[in-house]
């Protein structure tokens, strides 16, 4: 696997990790072999079909599962280490608001864990509010907004205490098409001004094209990485890029490599 | 107007069976009476006498509510005549029990769900306590409680009204603690939150409406349970004692009086308890 981190250190390295879950029915090799290298400010999305790894892969970043063997780093140091130093924010498939609180309450949620000062904490959730064009919601109860709303209410709530990566599970899988373009589009003009490292896991090949600088294909049974594609794409992407030549090259490219992993089988 | 229909109703039908019960039940003391004296009466004349006996086998409703009404509203409130005098002390009582029943039963909840040890050293025991008749244990308790050199009979009967409230706190709130699903507690791992901020922020908000749920099955078990350490004490005092009184002695009126007061205050319990919850669930965002 080539090194696009650059000329820093990557932000995230993974080489030859394998995690097994031990099941009733044997084991399950959930990922095998995977080597990965992850640049600062890069956007790279994780597609392939249900059960190769893909979602498995992003909560081993988070530490929220600890593969079998192999090497995992994220900043530099172990995951679990850049967990408990606040590495990352999370997106998960549901926006998962807590009921009891208000908008600008769960945006607070992550400060008031992490110890903010007041003043401070206001400031950001105005800040985030806005990053994610919620301002004027923020006394609003989650079940007041739409799905779209609550998830974009989610992303500042991983976004408030300023976690140089965001890991983000599938975040507008639940969401309509026009919804989900929309928010594709916000996603990419945030990471621009931004200028986080995002991983993305979706199974929507438009979606992975248009928003990545890095696509990474994956197939299941064993879990396993089948391609990588750096992205010729520029920063600057209008919606209507997605029917240049170009676009759908790659989206081809993706495509090839989906069918490729499962003809393996 | 319509949503009382159904209520006034059944009341209707209730009162029309009690009246029946009354007729039917009191008629036999007119008969006697009729016998004794020599006379003969008919069903005609029957009926009227079967309202308004000194000791009904079933007093009728209007004997009731007027004992009732007497007791609550004819008596200085502190008089030992007066209903609200007894209730106030059946109260105290169930409101005793019921925060401790609150205490050990959260207390035991947090433990239970913490701790696998507690969880299978606890839970059993907490189901079996329920299954001992608390007719049985309520004696003992009082005797130990003044053996203990404990004075009066309000922490004695506390602590049976605790003995019944605990469980139904003790099962909900174990319910309402591990409620969150794996993602909102992933969520909080990702933040690195402590187990106390885990335990604050997610699992003690989200175990609300199961509180509340057993709250109101625990205050009316507290009540009983007042009601039952009253009984066996030689009391004088509460809406058990003047039950026990009443039916020992052979006055049906003020044992129905009083079975009457401790409905109406298990009922005022529940709607206390009932808009405690309605508050909270709008500082909770929930339309009520």
């Amino acid at each position: 696997m080539k090194d696009t981190g650059g000329p820093q250190a990557p932000v995230i390295a993974a080489a030859g990790l394998n995690l097994t879950f031990q099941t009733a029915d044997g084991p399950v090799h959930a990922l095998r072999d995977v080597n990965l290298t992850v640049g600062k400010g890069e956007f790279v999305s994780f597609i392939g079909p249900s059960g190769c790894g893909k979602t498995t892969f992003l909560r081993c970043i988070a530490a929220l599962e600890t593969p079998t063997s192999g090497s995992l780093t994220v900043n530099g140091m172990s995951a679990d280490a850049a967990r408990r130093a606040r590495a990352y924010g999370y997106v998960f498939q549901a926006a998962g608001l807590y009921p009891w609180r208000t908008i600008a309450g769960n945006v607070r949620l992550p400060l008031e864990i992490m110890g903010f000062s007041k003043a401070d904490m206001e400031a950001r959730v105005e800040r985030v509010l806005e990053l994610v064009e919620l301002s004027g919601f923020g006394r609003k109860f989650p079940w007041q907004l739409s799905g779209g709303m609550q998830q974009r209410a989610s992303i500042a709530r991983a976004l408030a205490f300023d976690a140089d990566i965001l890991l983000m599970d599938e975040p507008f899988g639940a969401l309509d098409e026009i919804v989900r373009d929309r928010l594709n589009e916000e996603l990419l003009k945030l990471w621009n001004r931004t200028e986080k490292t995002i991983c993305f896991v979706t199974h929507s090949i438009p979606e992975a094209v248009y928003l990545s600088t890095k696509i990474v294909v994956m197939s299941p049974r064993p879990g396993r990485i089948t391609d990588v594609i750096d992205s010729p794409l520029p920063r600057e992407r209008p919606l209507d890029i997605r029917d240049s030549q170009a676009f759908i090259d790659i989206a081809h490219r993706v495509r090839e490599g989906l069918r490729a992993g499962h003809h393996e089988e | 107007m319509l949503r009382a229909l159904p209520v006034t109703v059944v009341l209707g039908i209730i009162a029309v069976i009690w009246y029946a019960g009354a007729v039917w039940l009191n008629a036999q003391w007119v008969y006697d009476q009729a016998d004794r004296a020599g006379t003969v009466v008919t069903f005609a004349e029957v009926v009227p006498q079967t309202m308004a006996q000194d000791r009904p086998l079933l007093p009728p409703p209007h004997q009731v509510a007027a004992e009732l009404w007497d007791g609550v509203a004819g008596q200085a409130v502190t008089s030992k005549r007066s209903l609200v005098y007894h209730a106030f002390k059946t109260l105290q009582a169930t409101l005793l029990g019921f925060g401790l029943g609150i205490a050990l039963g959260v207390g035991l909840a947090v433990a239970i769900v913490y701790s696998r040890t507690m969880e299978k050293s606890v839970m059993p025991w907490a189901i079996i306590s329920q299954t001992v008749p608390i007719v049985a244990l309520a004696p003992m308790i009082i005797v130990m409680a003044s053996q203990a050199g404990i004075e009066g009979k309000m922490i004695p009967k506390g602590i049976i009204a605790c003995y019944l409230s605990f469980f139904p706190v003790l099962v909900g709130m174990v319910k309402g603690l591990r409620s969150p699903d794996a993602m909102q507690l992933d969520l909080l791992a990702t933040y690195n939150a402590s187990g106390l901020q885990n335990f604050l922020k997610l699992r003690l908000p989200s175990s609300m409406p199961y509180f509340f749920a057993s709250l109101k099955v625990a205050i009316a078990a507290a009540l009983v349970g007042a009601i039952v350490g009253e009984l066996p004490s030689g009391a004088t005092e509460g809406l058990g004692a003047r039950m026990l009184v009443g039916s020992q002695f052979g006055r049906p009126l003020d044992m129905w009086a009083a079975l009457f007061a401790a409905a109406i205050l298990a009922g005022l319990l529940i709607v206390l308890v009932g808009w405690l919850e309605r508050v909270l669930r709008r500082r909770m965002g929930v339309v009520a």
